[in-house]
Formats: C-alpha cells, sequence, structure tokens
C-alpha cells in the first residue's frame, strides 16, 4: 500500500525544481522573480537560499534575451529551465523559442541538441484581462521541434519535469495558472517521474469522448459528473502531450463512443481542438454518430468582470451542453 | 405446407434476384407481410405472402436469380410441425439468440417512404457501418426528429442479421426499366387489337368545385384533379366491367373491384403503372393520400408487388402543360386504359353561342377482343355526367 | 599559445601573408559565389563580404579553437577563417547533402559544431542572446572560453542587442560583441535608424568596455581583437570592439543599391583591405609579385576544388527529410 501524502500543484512544482536541482548540477532556473521574489507563483520559493544565486537566476525584464540566452546556455552544455512568467510575455522571445530553439537541430543538418525546458503559466480564470489570459499552447504546439506538455494533475506537475529535461529537445511545459492552488494525492516516496508522451483517460466512459487537457480537465471531469446524473457515461481524455499528441488513446476512445468533443480554452479559430478534430475525421470517421464538437473560448479577447471571463471560457455546463448534442438528447 | 413463390411483378418478368429475406424461419407471416425484396428490371420491389402461417424453410439465398414460379421459401400452419430434415444447402443458420424477435405484422403498414439515404435523410457513419453489421436496410429505418439516422434508430430498429451478408438493394437502374418497359409496350401493341374512343368534356364546373374545395382546405389537405376523375372513371367502370379486369390464356376475368393502375413518371424517363386497390370505394381523401404515398415510393423505388400485379385497368394523365391528347397502349394483362390531355380554355359552344371552357380530352384505349367503341363511348358519357356532379363523387 | 602572449601581434612575414592568404580565399570565394549564384547554383540569399575580409580575418585570430563564434547571415568568411572545410562551406551553398549542415540552411544557416561555430543566424540580432547563453554555459562550467558575437549595426536597433549586452553586463559573462558596421542595414543609412550613431556610446551605456578600429585595416582589427578578447578571457567580463567597415557589393543579390551613391562605393574601394596589405606588404619588402602569385594559384585552386565538389556531391534523400527534428533516441521517434 503505498502511503500518500497531500499537496498542492504549486508544491508538486516546486518538489520537481528542487529534486533536478539536486539530480544535476548543469540543471538551473533561469526566469523573472524566480529567487527573491520566490516565484511570481510561489513555485521557487525558498529555493535561492537553498541553491544559490548562480542556480537560481533572477533575470531583467528580458523576454527574449534571457531565453535565448537560456538557448545559448543549453548549447553550451547545461540543462536550463528557463521560466516565462505566463505565456502572455512568451510572445516577446517567440523569435528565440521558433527561430532557434526549434530549428537550429534541423537547419544545422543535426549537428546540435538544444536541451532547453521552458516553464510558462497559461489560461485565463482569475480577471486577469485580456493581456494575461491567453491560452497559446497551440502555437507552440503547431511547431516543429519542440514538445509541449500540459500538465492537469498534481502528479503530473510532479513528474513531468525531470523526463523534460532528460529530452535532448526544447521542452515546453504549461502549467495552468487555476490549478496552483489545487490539491491533491501523491506517493510519499519512490520514482515520481511520468511519461510524457502519452495521453490519460481520467475517466472511463461508454457514450462519449470528451478530450481536453490543463484546467479544462477538471471541468470536463465536473461536467461529466454531472452528465452521469442524467444516465450518460462520459470518457474525459487528458491529453498531457500536446505535441507530440497521443492519436492512438484518442482515436481508440472515439472509435469505442463514436463521439467526440474536444474542450480548449483558446479561441476555436485555428485551435489544438481543430486539429484534434481533423484527426478524428481522418481516423475515425466512419466510426462517429455525429460531427465532432469543440467548446473553444468565444471569440473576443479574455474580458476581465468574473461572469463574462466565465461565459467567454469552457465550463462544465457548456461542456454537459457539448456532449449532449452530440448525443442528440 | 404452402409453398411461396417467386411472383410475377410484371408482364415482361422471367426471373427475379433475390436481394434481401425480411423474414426469418420461425417468424410468423399474415396476409400481406413483405417477405423479401426482389431486384427486378425496374428496380427493387417487396414482395408479400398472401397467406397466414409460420416461416418454414427459406431455399432461395440472397444473390440467387431464380425463374417466376420458383419456390423460395415454404409456410406452414401454425399448427403444423417444422419441416423434417437437414436444412437445405443454403438455407439460413439458425437466427442467433441474442437478436430481438421479429415484430409482428404490425408492419402490415407500409414503411414510411424513406428516401435514399444519399439524400435528404443524413446517415452517420457510424451508424452505416452498424446496420451494414447487422443486415438492416436503412431505407426501412425512421430517422429522428432532426431528420438524422444515428446509432440510435439502429439500435431501435435492430433485426437479427440475414444468412448472408446482406447486398443493399440496388438503385433503380434506369436503363434497366425503360427496356423493360420497352418490351411490355411491345407486346402489348402486337397482341390487343387496340381500338380507341376520345370525348371532350366540358369541366369547368368540376374545376370551379375543385378550387372552391380547396379553399377551404389546409394546404396538405388539398386535392388534386386527377382524384375526383379517378373516382368518376372507377364509378363509371362499374357500369361497364369489359374494361376492368385481365386477358389471360385467351380468356377474359373480369375484377370485382377496381384497381385502378396510376400511371406516373420515373426520374430519368419512363413510365411505371403501380395500382391503388379497391378505388370505387375510397373517399376523395384517402384517395388523395394513396395518390400521395404512391407517388413517392416510385420516386424512392419501393413498390410492392401486388401494386404492379393486380392493376385492373389504368389511368394516364398526362397533366398540365402537355398535349391536348393521348392515345395510350394498354398494359398487359389489362384490357382498357383511360388517358386524358391537359385541361385547357378552349372554345365551346354552350346554348348556342361560343364561349370558353375549361376542357379535357379523355380517351380510353379498349381491348378489341373484350369490348368495343360503343361500350367505351357509353363509358365516356357515364364519366362526363358523373363529373357534372363532383360534390357527389 | 598563453592568453599574454596571443594577445600580442606578431607581424612576420609569415603571418603577413597568412593575413593577406585568408582575405584573399574570402574574396575569391565570394566572387566565385557571385557568379555560380548567376548561374542558378547557389538559390535564395547571398550575402557578400566583399570589402569586409579583414574584420573577420582580424577578430577570428584572436580566438583560439575553444572558442565559441556566433555570426550572421553574412558569415562565409567567417565560416572559411575558422576553419570549415571550404568543400563543406562550398557544398553547403549549393544545398548539398555533404554541406557543413546537410544542406538544410544554406548560405545563411552553416553551422559547425568541431569548431564552434554557431551560425548563420538570419534574424538580425537573433545572435546575441545565444552568445549571451554560451558564455553563460562557460562561466558556470568554469571554463576559460571567450564567445564572440558578430553583428552589425543594424542589430543595435533590435531590443534583442539591448537585452544582451545587458545581460552580459549585468552576469558579467565572457562574450566579445563584435559589430561589423558596415552603415548600412540592408537599404537604410545608420544615420536614418539610430538617433545615437557611435556604437561604442551604445556598449558603454550598459558598462561594457568598448573601442572602435578601422575595420579596412586586419593589422588594427588584430591588434584591438587581441587585446579585447583578451580582457575577455581574464575574466573581465564582455567588450565590444565596432569595427567600421564598408562592404562594396549590394546588401544581397538583388539589390539595385539605391540607397547610396556610387561616388561613395568607389571612394570605400580605395581603402579595400586587400589591396592596402597587398601594397604595404610590397612596399616594405615583407611580400613580393611572387608571393601574390602564389597565393592567387592556391586559392584559385581551392576554390575550384571545392565546387568540383560541391558539384558532384550528392543531394539529400528527399526521405531524410524529417530527420533531425527531434533528436534520436532509445525509444522510437513518435509522430508530431
Amino acid at each position: 500500500m503505498t502511503k500518500v501524502r497531500k499537496i498542492t500543484y504549486r508544491d508538486a512544482v516546486r518538489e520537481a525544481l528542487i529534486e533536478a536541482l539536486e539530480r544535476d548540477p548543469r540543471v538551473f532556473l533561469m526566469g523573472e522573480d524566480v529567487g527573491r521574489y520566490g516565484g511570481a507563483y510561489a513555485c521557487s520559493k525558498g529555493m535561492l537560499e537553498r541553491f544559490g544565486e548562480e542556480r537560481i537566476r533572477d533575470t531583467p525584464l528580458s523576454e527574449s534575451g534571457f531565453v535565448g540566452a537560456g538557448i545559448g546556455a543549453a548549447l553550451g552544455g547545461m540543462r536550463p529551465i528557463v521560466e516565462v512568467m505566463t505565456v502572455n510575455f512568451s510572445l516577446l522571445a517567440l523569435d528565440q523559442i521558433v527561430n532557434n530553439a526549434a530549428t537550429l537541430r534541423h537547419m544545422s543538418g543535426g549537428q546540435f541538441s538544444v536541451p532547453i525546458v521552458i516553464r510558462m503559466a497559461t489560461g485565463a480564470g482569475r480577471q486577469l484581462a485580456a493581456q494575461h489570459s491567453h491560452s497559446f499552447e497551440c502555437w507552440y504546439a503547431h511547431v516543429p521541434g519542440i514538445k509541449v506538455l500540459a500538465p492537469a494533475t498534481i502528479a503530473d506537475a510532479r513528474g513531468m519535469l525531470w523526463p523534460a529535461l532528460l529530452d535532448p529537445d526544447p521542452v515546453i511545459i504549461f502549467e495552468h495558472a487555476t490549478l496552483y492552488n489545487d490539491e491533491g494525492e501523491i506517493a510519499e516516496e519512490g520514482d515520481l517521474s511520468v511519461d510524457i508522451e502519452r495521453a490519460a483517460t481520467r475517466r472511463a466512459g461508454r457514450d462519449a469522448t470528451v478530450i481536453t487537457y490543463g484546467g479544462s480537465v477538471k471541468k470536463a471531469l465536473a461536467a461529466a459528473e454531472m452528465l452521469a446524473d442524467d444516465g450518460i457515461s462520459c470518457e474525459v481524455i487528458d491529453l498531457r502531450s500536446l505535441r507530440p499528441l497521443d492519436d492512438e488513446t484518442i482515436i481508440a476512445s472515439v472509435k469505442r463512443t463514436h463521439r467526440a468533443v474536444i474542450v480548449d480554452e483558446g479561441w476555436r479559430s485555428g485551435s489544438l481542438a481543430a486539429e484534434i478534430s481533423a484527426r478524428i475525421t481522418e481516423q475515425a470517421l466512419y466510426a462517429l454518430d455525429a460531427p465532432v464538437a469543440r467548446v473553444c473560448s468565444v471569440e473576443v479577447p479574455i474580458p476581465y468582470p468574473r461572469h463574462l471571463e466565465i461565459a467567454a471560457t469552457p465550463q462544465p455546463e457548456s461542456i454537459a451542453a457539448a456532449v449532449k448534442g452530440v448525443l442528440r438528447r | 405446407m404452402i409453398e411461396f413463390r417467386m411472383p410475377s411483378l410484371g408482364a415482361d418478368m422471367d426471373a427475379g434476384t433475390l436481394v434481401e429475406w425480411l423474414k426469418k424461419p420461425g417468424d410468423p407471416v399474415r396476409h400481406g407481410d413483405i417477405m423479401a425484396v426482389v431486384e427486378t428490371q425496374k428496380g427493387a420491389i417487396e414482395i408479400e405472402v398472401f397467406d397466414d402461417g409460420v416461416l418454414d424453410q427459406i431455399l432461395t439465398k440472397p444473390g440467387e436469380k431464380v425463374p417466376v414460379g420458383h419456390v423460395i421459401a415454404t409456410i406452414r400452419g401454425a399448427d403444423e410441425p417444422p419441416g423434417e430434415g437437414p436444412l437445405p444447402v443454403g438455407a439460413p443458420p439458425p437466427p442467433p439468440t441474442a437478436a430481438s424477435a421479429m415484430p409482428p405484422a404490425s408492419k402490415v403498414t407500409p414503411p414510411p417512404p424513406v428516401e435514399c439515404p444519399t439524400r435528404q435523410i443524413s446517415v452517420t457513419p457510424a451508424a452505416r457501418h452498424r446496420a451494414a453489421e447487422l443486415g438492416i436496410d436503412l431505407g426501412q429505418i425512421e430517422p429522428g426528429p432532426d431528420g438524422i439516422i444515428g446509432l440510435d434508430q439502429i439500435e431501435a430498429a435492430k433485426r437479427p442479421p440475414p444468412p448472408e451478408p446482406e447486398r443493399k438493394p440496388a438503385g433503380i437502374s434506369f436503363e434497366e426499366m425503360r427496356k423493360a418497359i420497352a418490351a411490355a409496350m411491345a407486346k402489348s401493341h402486337r397482341e390487343i387489337p387496340h381500338y380507341y374512343v376520345s370525348s371532350t368534356i366540358d369541366v369547368s364546373l368540376l374545376m370551379g368545385w375543385l378550387e372552391a374545395e380547396n379553399e377551404r382546405r389546409s394546404l396538405p389537405a388539398r386535392l388534386l384533379y386527377a382524384v375526383p376523375l379517378i373516382r368518376a372513371l372507377a364509378l363509371a367502370l362499374a357500369e361497364t366491367p369489359e374494361l376492368n379486369g385481365h386477358y389471360i390464356d385467351g380468356r377474359f376475368l373480369p375484377a370485382t373491384h377496381v384497381n385502378m393502375g396510376i400511371a406516373v413518371a420515373m426520374r430519368g424517363g419512363g413510365l411505371i403503372a403501380p395500382a391503388i386497390a379497391k378505388v370505387e370505394a375510397l373517399t376523395m381523401d384517402a384517395m388523395m393520400d394513396k395518390l400521395r404515398d404512391l407517388v413517392g415510393r416510385v420516386r424512392s423505388g419501393r413498390l410492392r408487388s401486388s401494386e404492379l400485379s393486380e392493376g385492373t385497368v389504368t389511368f394516364s394523365n398526362l397533366g398540365e402543360d402537355t398535349a391536348d391528347e393521348v392515345l395510350p397502349i394498354i398494359y398487359p394483362p389489362q384490357v382498357a386504359i383511360i388517358g386524358c390531355g391537359k385541361i385547357a380554355k378552349r372554345p365551346w359552344v354552350s346554348e348556342g353561342s361560343l364561349v370558353v371552357r375549361r376542357t379535357l380530352t379523355v380517351s380510353v384505349a379498349g381491348d378489341h377482343r373484350v369490348s368495343d367503341g360503343r361500350r367505351a363511348a357509353r363509358f365516356l358519357s357515364r364519366f362526363e355526367q358523373l363529373l357534372k356532379s363532383p360534390e357527389a363523387l | 599559445m598563453t592568453a599574454e602572449h596571443a594577445s600580442k601581434l606578431h607581424l612576420t612575414r609569415e603571418h603577413a601573408l597568412k593575413l593577406l592568404e585568408k582575405m584573399i580565399l574570402i574574396r575569391r570565394f565570394e566572387e566565385r559565389c557571385a557568379e555560380l549564384y548567376g548561374a542558378g547554383k547557389i538559390r535564395g540569399f547571398l550575402h557578400l563580404y566583399i570589402g569586409e575580409e579583414a574584420n573577420a580575418v582580424g577578430v577570428i585570430e584572436a580566438l583560439t579553437p575553444d572558442d565559441a563564434i556566433v555570426a550572421t547571415y553574412r558569415e562565409h568568411g567567417h565560416a572559411l577563417v575558422r576553419g570549415i572545410p571550404i568543400t563543406s562551406v562550398m557544398a553547403e551553398m549549393y544545398g548539398k547533402a555533404a554541406g557543413s549542415s546537410r544542406g538544410h540552411g544554406g548560405s545563411m544557416h552553416i553551422f559547425d559544431a568541431k569548431t564552434r561555430f554557431y551560425g548563420g543566424n538570419a534574424i538580425v540580432g537573433g545572435g546575441l542572446p545565444l552568445a549571451v547563453g554560451l558564455a553563460l554555459a562557460d562561466k558556470m562550467q568554469g571554463l576559460n572560453r571567450v564567445t564572440c558575437c558578430f553583428f552589425g549595426e543594424g542589430a543595435a536597433a533590435e531590443g534583442e542587442f539591448h537585452e544582451s549586452l545587458n545581460l552580459a553586463a549585468l552576469w558579467k559573462l565572457p562574450v566579445f560583441f563584435v559589430c561589423e558596421n558596415n552603415r548600412y542595414a540592408m537599404g537604410t543609412a545608420i544615420e536614418r535608424s539610430q538617433s545615437v550613431t557611435d556604437m561604442c556610446v551604445h556598449a558603454r551605456s550598459y558598462g561594457i568596455p568598448a573601442e572602435a578600429v578601422d575595420g579596412m585595416d586586419v593589422v588594427a582589427v588584430e591588434a584591438a581583437a587581441r587585446r579585447l578578447a583578451g580582457e575577455v578571457r581574464g575574466g573581465g567580463g564582455p567588450r565590444f570592439l565596432e569595427n567600421k567597415t564598408y562592404r562594396f557589393r549590394a546588401h544581397s543579390m538583388f539589390d539595385p543599391e539605391l540607397y547610396r551613391p556610387k561616388s561613395e562605393v568607389e571612394e570605400w574601394k580605395k581603402r579595400d583591405p586587400i589591396v592596402r596589405l597587398t601594397d604595404w606588404l610590397q612596399r616594405i619588402g615583407l611580400a613580393h609579385e611572387a608571393d601574390i602569385d602564389a597565393i592567387d594559384k592556391t586559392v584559385k585552386l581551392e576554390i575550384d576544388e571545392a565546387v568540383a565538389f560541391a558539384e558532384a556531391a550528392p543531394w539529400e534523400p528527399v526521405e531524410d527529410l524529417a530527420r533531425d527534428v527531434y533528436t534520436p533516441r532509445v525509444n522510437a521517434e513518435r509522430r508530431p
């Protein structure tokens, strides 16, 4: 019987960081306010005292500069974890991520690997308004040469970082901002590393497959509970890896349930949901009993007032409605 | 033990290909039940059983082509024991225990006219696949309220799988039908001595009455002008039995009822004339319903064998915007056919003056072996008379 | 060679002729590329270094094989001087599999792990953060080596320039920033894009010691580079060298040069670094006609061989297109 303890998502991230820095001297954390401030989301609280300024490195507000430096450091033999405070600010570093991190290997004919890990907070739900509420996972998932992860559970927040550091290629980890306070159980001891390529079925079901990631996973599970009261059995798949996508798990489920609903906090147009929908059409068309449905954010900049923010983003109610829609009930 | 044979579904049909069995051994059958689907030159036709009992053995496999009259199944009485001996080669295996029993003869009423799945009704890929797996004909499935046939609809209609992987009934092959029609018409022209009698009738009164009648009615309840015409024809035929019946093997068999074949144009060319049974007993509303249903099923290729074989006379209405007069050819083994051209305003003499009236030219073609021009003329005059009191039709 | 030794310039005949040969190699290579581009053998963009040879030759003399180089899309000369085989470079220009980047990058993306040559960067300013990172890695690993970052004066307008200089100075990183100021960012003169045209002022504003040098004088460039690189190597933090130079050709092959007068080009051509060095060496008797001829012959042979090599080299098979997107691992590669 594994002994478990209860921690928050934030604690899980911190423990993962600490484990990484302890295991490999080449690992260091770099980003805005990771040191003295303890991390914008308190993920690196106490780590400056423990590991020192060289390895817990506060940076100036220079996203392009320090992400590029992280890439250079990775080229130069280190294993940097670069924290970009949120995906919103990562736009300033897109050039470095896309034109350098993602392309260096192929562009150089395979001479270099870029073993960098970039962590970013993402998503809406805390009334931070348009410039602080984006979900651009799909932009990164679009680019060959990088890998994209979205830990939605405590276990994944704890266990994805080390395998990401072991990966010789750039890995971007998205932490949804509304998850940090979530509590959950984790094993007390043992190797807590998890697989970083496969999706996970969080809830088994018969009538419809709900496919989602990140902050929307718990909303999908809440929707599934609501639907169970109506006698509808939902299967909920947590993608976990957004690039590469785990087609196998997705398709096997849809072929069984015949109905798919994709929940994606990004805007529908050109979304990750659109990509998954296309793959389902390509690989499971003849099993579908209804068109693939998507529950995405309304195509507006995310607004500040609570009721509008809720209306603009996927919610358990809208997810449940979409499931009923594909069941034509 | 009753022998169920491949029926003749048309004058020129020699053989038919069994496409799909809709009953399985052990199923109870009642007069009028649809037993199977048969492919002919004219398309897929459902064949009925005219006996009561229990389907004993199936002797013809789907895909097999057999001559008209060939025994394709046996039916036993409700009290009879099942047929002895091992099942003949190719007979269906015992039905799977999981399959639900065939719903009883509540299916006597024709299935709703479902269009070919490629048209207005939507079928989900999963439903299509499942129907194929189960051997269910999508044409038999009632779509959901939104017009979609999905897995739910398939589940509701689940039948046991057929003995062989089913072949969906082929679509209407117009080429084949035209050939069949050509053959029948040629045969008719060759063998039946036709004579023709025509009459031009003032139908202003009738049309006036019809228009007033339709004013009162809601759109779906409105009558086509063919309906009072058919009523009048039926009543007139009661008095001229030589025009209503079958001529077979040198003998005329007058019919007890008027099963009026209605010539309907098929998409892609050609006419087919399925019959509405016992029109003399139908009210105009009932006849309108049947007419609508018939035309719909012609379009979707879902006709029944009795409709094609039991007509006793045929009515061929060219319809609006066509010619003035038509001299049609009799559909064997019938002995008469009535055709009419378009209703149009024409000059007319009424009480010595020249007026404009809506008129209609009606022609009767008769089999001279059975009737003659005078009988036909009398028929037409009775017909004209009946149309003068449309409210009595 | 110790740091001290290296920082003093020893202009022996041997060394002088070496400098001259390197510059001539670059010059002839670039001229040949222009010809090959016209013939359709080299495609895409081609940015020639003609006129600026003294910069790459002079600066790289100050570097050790252990040091790292980050350069721009006008980097053929840097690549050759660094020691990347001319055959590989030419094959890369052609796009052949035998190219230094397997043909994937072409003219703008020459990379070589063996000589620590980190491109070949086509985004103006994009290489500076990389250089900062490489230097950071060296410092964190206690490796005493220099990262030399070449860029044009146009990069000084990019945010990444400022972020990188700031970071390098803040963290005292061993970056040797070398600004090849050829006065034109594509078609825009420096006066029209910089409120402060003195590059050294920019560098000093971040606390980085900076010097300017005549980029048409290879000896002066080498002397300055040795001194400043030596300071970086000695742990003094970043240094900044501005080479005042000029490109005799257009920005790239399809540039009608509407933005600068022909007379200006002619003026600068009078200061051709190769002509200057040749004349000077001949004047002071360190080099003779025969030496020049010998160099010319050697260089021509090398280039002819390189072209023949590139011509004959195979193309990468299309099946290998998606190789090298991700690093191969023990487990099978998954579909993205």
